[in-house]
């Protein structure tokens, strides 16, 4: 943090142009084999973190990556017509969700998440990333800006507080300092 | 553990209905590596000499490339092999896409299908549940509405589906199966469509396990880089719009016409536009860093892709221009027709009309807008109505059955499959050996490692050796150095050419590389992605087998020699392995037979063109030659083709 309560953060981003990609899979064939144990040993696109929606005849081509864990699947779905093509939802929605078996782990249903190919040493960047020859994905860290945030009180002080404002703060002072005798 | 290989087949016998999961021995993969080889040897082992293609009997085949499903890029070529209903010799095509990948991913390397359902089925398999279901509301549906409606019945948009159209139900020689953007054809449709199969829906999520992993990921992650920034790697007909090559020097219409001067400037940029006017992105294969399809939205029509020479067949067999094609591929695509040998047949029976064999009785109704009969024909044969129940059968059978002179005009069939029309001047003895002898009925699934044309410039000639990484053998270079005009090279040569570009096509359909990032890639420019060089160590890192450059090559000449073997059996003889009469305007018969002799000889094979028992059982194929004694294509005292006095007949 600086002086004006300022700090910088690293937002890592996966730039997904969706007309340059073909639909090879390597993303996912990639992504199962990192996160295999041991790494690379095995294939597995059910296990990956990334999945291309592919449908031809309406040239829907959008790789997606593993988000947030839901329990239950939306109230409604929104239909998106971008360049006149018509994309369902759920084509950009990350979830691992009830209403479709993706991002789940295939023996265990456990839900998938990306971790953007955490590693020691840190990978220059995700391996969905690196095998992507298309330019369909691309990887940026950009340092953000962000306000910092005041310093978080802790539990008792906010404790304190509340009963301050029920018993007033004599009170309050008079019992601390009787407790604190009495241990 | 199996690696590389999930080291399971699946075995459908739809007559009974059973449903089996069986291991493989891995002994078998050593020796055949998968696809084609595996393919063959299950086809000898059980489809007896002389059943019936069309019968329960025989058996349709899906069988993965070794190393599908894997992270080695390019690998994704699946084997569809049969009995061909045409010929009765072995009927091999290649699916590329995802159809392959997903069946490793559902624990299976190969689907062997039997017998013939009661009724149209089709085959859902996820994982270890594998079921039998109802298909008759799927009857006469096109491909891409079967492909959605089982994607639904099965509620997973992630099933990849192979399936033939109307034209693969009526058992249509030229019906193919298709899955998404890839195809394979050569009389699989027809045996799908008479095994009532509708169609085969397949998921998987099962790990394809890899032996060494670190030493495999990172061969494949360079190889793809490399692939990628490659323009001598991958299929240059999606990219370049100079086709003057095929435009010019291929045959129009019935493989009867020659337009020498058809490209043009103008033309180029016409199509140039048309094309990238209607051209919303091109698509791959599983895991392959080329994007070889061109995915085309065209007014009326669903949204299709095609690739390679597909671009030409229609409108050149049509007179037309690339507007027809781009206009009628969604159509006979979605009917389940296959764009190489189709429009041919169309172009035939056109042909037969205009020179009176057939008349105007025999196509009721037709339009007189030659578009128009590339569509009212398609309707026909598809569901074999009329004519179409004729022309349905290929060229070749279709004029027999004519007859009436028609048979003459069936002039561009090898072993009875349309081939590709190339009508030339001087005989090219490696193309005759190729065309003649190559088993997989296409020139272009033979050619393709040695260059096409020599290089008259010393020093570019030098750089270009200099750079020939693919090369397995330094007399190779050798020969290019002395190599001036093209059809002048040492006998010697010619064999050895012929059976190195041979080696590359039978290793890419048993490993399941594509022709484009490997076997066909080098007779342009002679960059490959894959060479009989960097394949061991790749096999050997995926499946934990060791295999050098000799052992893989041994492994060819065992899948080859195996493939011959089975087609002697069913009647495969030397007078069968020739070229089109009039592929070459000037031909030397004598010439001819003593070159077949040589390439006979060069192979291990006797003067028939039957491989010794000597040569199969050198190559563990011991089982192979009992067999052809006991059937009498062999006694087993035979000597290779130039020991045969009849070869020394035709020196003298």
């Amino acid at each position: 943090m600086d002086k004006k309560g300022k700090k910088t953060k690293i937002v890592k981003e996966i730039i997904v142009d969706t007309k340059k990609c073909v639909g090879c899979r390597a993303c996912e064939i990639a992504c199962s084999a990192f996160h295999a144990v041991p790494k690379y040993s095995s294939v597995n696109t059910a296990r990956s973190r990334i999945m291309v929606v592919m449908d031809e005849v309406r040239d829907i081509f959008v790789p997606i990556r593993a988000g947030e864990y839901t329990e239950a699947e939306c109230n409604g779905r929104n239909r998106y017509v971008i360049d006149g093509k018509e994309y369902d939802e759920c084509t950009f929605c990350p979830a691992s969700c009830p209403s479709r078996g993706a991002f789940r782990e295939p023996d265990s249903g456990l839900p998938l998440k990306c971790d953007m190919c955490e590693n020691v040493p840190p990978l220059e960047k995700p391996m969905c990333v690196d095998a992507c020859t298309f330019g369909a994905l691309t990887y940026e860290e950009r340092e953000q800006v962000v306000e910092a945030e005041p310093p978080k009180r802790a539990e008792m002080e906010i404790g304190l507080e509340s009963l301050i404002k029920k018993f007033g703060s004599k009170k309050v002072m008079d019992a601390v300092a009787r407790l604190s005798k009495e241990h | 553990m199996r690696y590389g290989e999930t080291g399971f087949q699946l075995e459908v016998d739809l007559s009974r209905g059973s449903i089996d999961k069986v291991e493989t021995d891995p002994r078998d993969t050593a020796l055949y590596l998968g696809g084609i080889g595996m393919d063959a040897k299950l086809l000898f082992d059980r489809v007896p000499s002389g059943t019936d293609p069309w019968s329960p009997d025989n058996l349709l085949i899906f069988g993965n490339g070794l190393l599908n499903g894997t992270c080695v890029p390019g690998a994704n070529r699946l084997s569809v092999d049969t009995i061909a209903p045409l010929n009765g010799f072995m009927g091999h095509s290649l699916m590329g896409g995802f159809f392959g990948a997903e069946m490793k991913m559902a624990g299976y390397d190969r689907i062997v299908i039997s017998g013939q359902a009661s009724d149209l089925v089709y085959l859902a398999i996820h994982n270890d549940k594998v079921e039998i279901r109802d298909a008759r509301h799927l009857r006469g549906k096109g491909m891409v509405d079967t492909q959605r409606l089982i994607q639904e019945e099965l509620n997973d948009k992630r099933a990849w589906v192979a399936a033939i159209g109307p034209a693969g139900e009526h058992r249509v020689i030229m019906a193919s199966i298709d899955c998404g953007n890839s195809s394979a054809a050569r009389t699989v449709g027809p045996v799908m469509g008479a095994k009532n199969l509708k169609a085969i829906a397949v998921r998987g999520t099962k790990d394809v396990h890899i032996a060494h992993p670190a030493e495999l990921w990172e061969m494949c992650s360079r190889l793809r880089k490399e692939f990628a920034a490659n323009p001598n790697i991958g299929d240059w007909m999606a990219v370049d719009e100079d086709d003057s090559f095929h435009h010019n020097n291929f045959s129009w219409g019935n493989a009867r016409v020659r337009r020498k001067n058809f490209w043009s400037p103008a033309l180029e940029e016409r199509w140039r536009n048309l094309k990238y006017d209607h051209m919303s992105r091109q698509t791959g294969c599983w895991n392959c860093p080329k994007a070889c399809h061109n995915l085309i939205t065209w007014p009326n029509r669903r949204r299709f892709s095609y690739k390679c020479y597909g671009k030409d067949t229609y409108h050149m067999a049509a007179f037309q221009e690339l507007d027809f094609t781009f206009e009628i591929l969604p159509v006979a695509m979605d009917l389940g027709f296959d764009s190489y040998s189709t429009p041919q047949v169309i172009a035939f029976a056109l042909e037969l009309l205009e020179a009176g064999i057939l008349t105007e009785k025999d196509f009721p109704g037709m339009p007189s807008d030659t578009r128009q009969r590339f569509y009212y024909l398609l309707q026909k044969i598809a569901f074999r109505e009329g004519i179409g129940d004729i022309l349905a059968n290929g060229t070749s059978d279709a004029a027999a059955i004519i007859g009436n002179g028609a048979e003459k005009f069936d002039h561009n069939t090898v072993k009875k499959f349309e081939q590709l029309p190339i009508k030339l001047g001087k005989l090219n003895p490696a193309y005759f050996l190729m065309i003649g002898t190559g088993e997989d009925m296409a020139i272009t699934q033979i050619e393709g490692s040695f260059p096409q044309d020599p290089i008259p410039d010393p020093e570019l000639r030098e750089e270009f050796i200099r750079n020939w990484n693919a090369v397995p053998d330094k007399k190779f270079h050798d020969w290019f150095r002395q190599w001036v005009k093209r059809d002048q090279l040492p006998d010697e040569a010619m064999c050895a050419i012929t059976d190195w570009n041979e080696c590359m096509h039978y290793l890419d359909d048993s490993l399941g590389f594509c022709g484009f990032v490997s076997s066909f890639r080098g007779q342009f420019g002679g960059t490959t992605g894959y060479s009989i060089w960097n394949m061991p160590p790749i096999i050997t890192h995926a499946t934990g087998m060791e295999f050098d450059k000799d052992r893989l090559w041994e492994c060819f000449i065992r899948n080859r020699t195996l493939v011959r073997a089975l087609n002697n059996r069913s009647g495969l003889r030397r007078h069968m392995d020739k070229p089109p009469e009039d592929h070459w305007a000037v031909r030397n018969e004598e010439y001819e037979q003593l070159l077949l002799t040589k390439y006979y000889d060069f192979k291990g094979w006797t003067f028939d063109g039957i491989p010794t028992k000597e040569t199969l059982e050198k190559l563990s194929l011991g089982y192979v030659a009992e067999d052809l004694i006991k059937n009498g294509v062999l006694t087993g005292n035979e000597v290779t083709a130039l020991k045969d006095p009849r070869a020394k007949k035709e020196k003298e």
